[in-house]
């Protein structure tokens, strides 16, 4: 069992960047000065404050892992009430507030293994799998990381440019368009299906550490198939996201 | 001077005194688990309370239905900020299973398929508070939703109502079980708002 940690603080977060991250999702960049870091693969609560003191929370993973600072990818859910406004009206100097880093199980721990480690990401459940990308490549730790992505259309990748300057060495990234592909793509388009799984994942035999995010339904079908490929559900972690 | 996000106003519903602090009411019902979910056969599914003699009391499917099955309608809260209120269960009383056990420990382990625990105080599993639920909103319970038996402990967190239920072991202190372990409150009351530690 691991030590008990420190209980999460309430911190105020001032955001420093706010810019669209796909068609129907933001960026944004917070500056908290008192945040202890995060491991990757966390997330936080949100809560935002209405002058009359009513309030109202939302949980959210995190794309960053390091000190004084959080960056959150918000997908705008139709008739939401937190991520239309953290989306649409939230901008540069405004501040709320962030409870955490909450969850220590969907994570990724430099140094802890050195198996390889797969990474699936369904649409915006890339957000804590780019947190966990990134930390890797800055440790520069020699597990081998491989992450598939499905995500309907080129513009609906998070952290593409990003992505593209970790792909490399220490990270094969595998991109299943879902709805249409960019120009002069040689691959299908469509949904993942078990063989494409099979093919752009590693192998069985290699036992990688697996992390899977996304929908409910995407969670469900994707390890349905690793199981019927012969991974093990030991190394199967899972993060679905149900909105509210 | 009290803390606001500029321009938030949020959108105001009735205020509803059946919703604990810092939970927004959904319709629909989330799915939330920790890693793939395990397909559980009622033909060989199997129930067991373990006590401290290392008795196991244990039921089958059938057994479980014989002790009687009843219709609850509760409140649930999620961790994850959402509630869902009047929800229609069915499920066998957990005071029936534990009718013949004699323990004096106070504490549960509750273990499912797929090796989930979560610990649970014996008073809150008593006295008509829990249940081993089989069916939710007139349906047996989705796999993805704990099917085909999972605990049902309205009054606490949901992570305490154990997916995949598959027995309960006695404790003498109350080990933290998987998400305990996780950063997640010991006992999980949500009108205290006892989410981490």
């Amino acid at each position: 069992m691991r030590t008990r940690h420190r209980r999460p603080a309430w911190h105020v977060a001032t955001v420093v960047e706010t810019r669209p991250e796909t068609p129907n999702s933001a960026r944004l960049v917070l500056d908290v000065p008192t945040w202890p870091g995060n491991e990757a693969g966390t997330h936080v609560d949100v809560r935002l404050t209405a002058p009359d003191g009513y309030q109202t929370t939302r949980s959210y993973s995190v794309a960053t892992s390091e000190p004084g600072k959080v960056v959150l990818g918000i997908d705008e859910l139709p008739d939401g009430e937190v991520s239309p406004f953290l989306v649409r009206e939230v901008r540069a100097g405004d501040t709320l507030e962030i409870r955490g880093p909450l969850g220590s199980y969907f994570v990724w721990r430099a140094g802890q293994s050195d198996r390889p480690v797969q990474l699936i990401a369904g649409g915006s459940g890339v957000v804590p799998l780019f947190a966990m990308a990134a930390a890797h490549a800055a440790a520069s730790d020699p597990s081998q990381f491989r992450l598939l992505y499905s995500v309907r259309t080129p513009a609906h990748v998070y952290f593409r440019d990003e992505l593209a300057a970790l792909a490399g060495p220490s990270l094969a990234v595998d991109y299943i368009y879902t709805r249409q592909a960019p120009p002069g793509w040689a691959g299908m388009v469509g949904r993942l299906t078990k063989d494409s799984l099979a093919s752009t994942t590693i192998a069985p035999h290699q036992r990688a550490r697996i992390f899977v995010c996304g929908s409910t339904a995407f969670a469900e079908t994707v390890v349905t198939w690793l199981l019927e490929l012969g991974h093990s559900a030991r190394d199967i972690l899972t993060e679905r996201f149900g909105g509210l | 001077m009290a803390f606001a996000t500029r321009g938030f106003s949020g959108h105001r519903r009735t205020p509803d005194d059946r919703l604990p602090p810092g939970q927004t009411l959904v319709q629909r019902w989330p799915v939330l688990s920790a890693g793939p979910t395990p397909q559980v056969d009622t033909d060989t599914w199997k129930f067991v309370i373990r006590d401290e003699s290392g008795t196991d009391h244990h039921w089958n499917w059938e057994q479980l239905l014989a002790l009687g099955v009843e219709d609850v309608t509760v409140d649930i809260h999620c961790v994850t900020h959402w509630s869902k209120l009047d929800m229609p269960w069915r499920g066998v009383r957990l005071d029936k299973l534990f009718a013949n056990v004699e323990t004096e420990f106070e504490y549960v382990m509750a273990h499912s398929y797929g090796g989930y625990t979560t610990n649970v105080p014996l008073e809150d599993l008593l006295d008509g508070k829990a249940w081993i639920a089989i069916e939710a909103d007139g349906a047996p319970l989705d796999p993805e939703h704990g099917g085909p038996a999972r605990l049902l402990v309205p009054h606490l967190y949901f992570w305490k109502s154990a997916k995949w239920i598959r027995g309960l072991t006695l404790m003498p202190s109350n080990d933290p079980g998987f998400w305990e372990q996780n950063g997640y409150h010991i006992h999980g009351d949500p009108w205290r708002e006892e989410r981490y530690w």
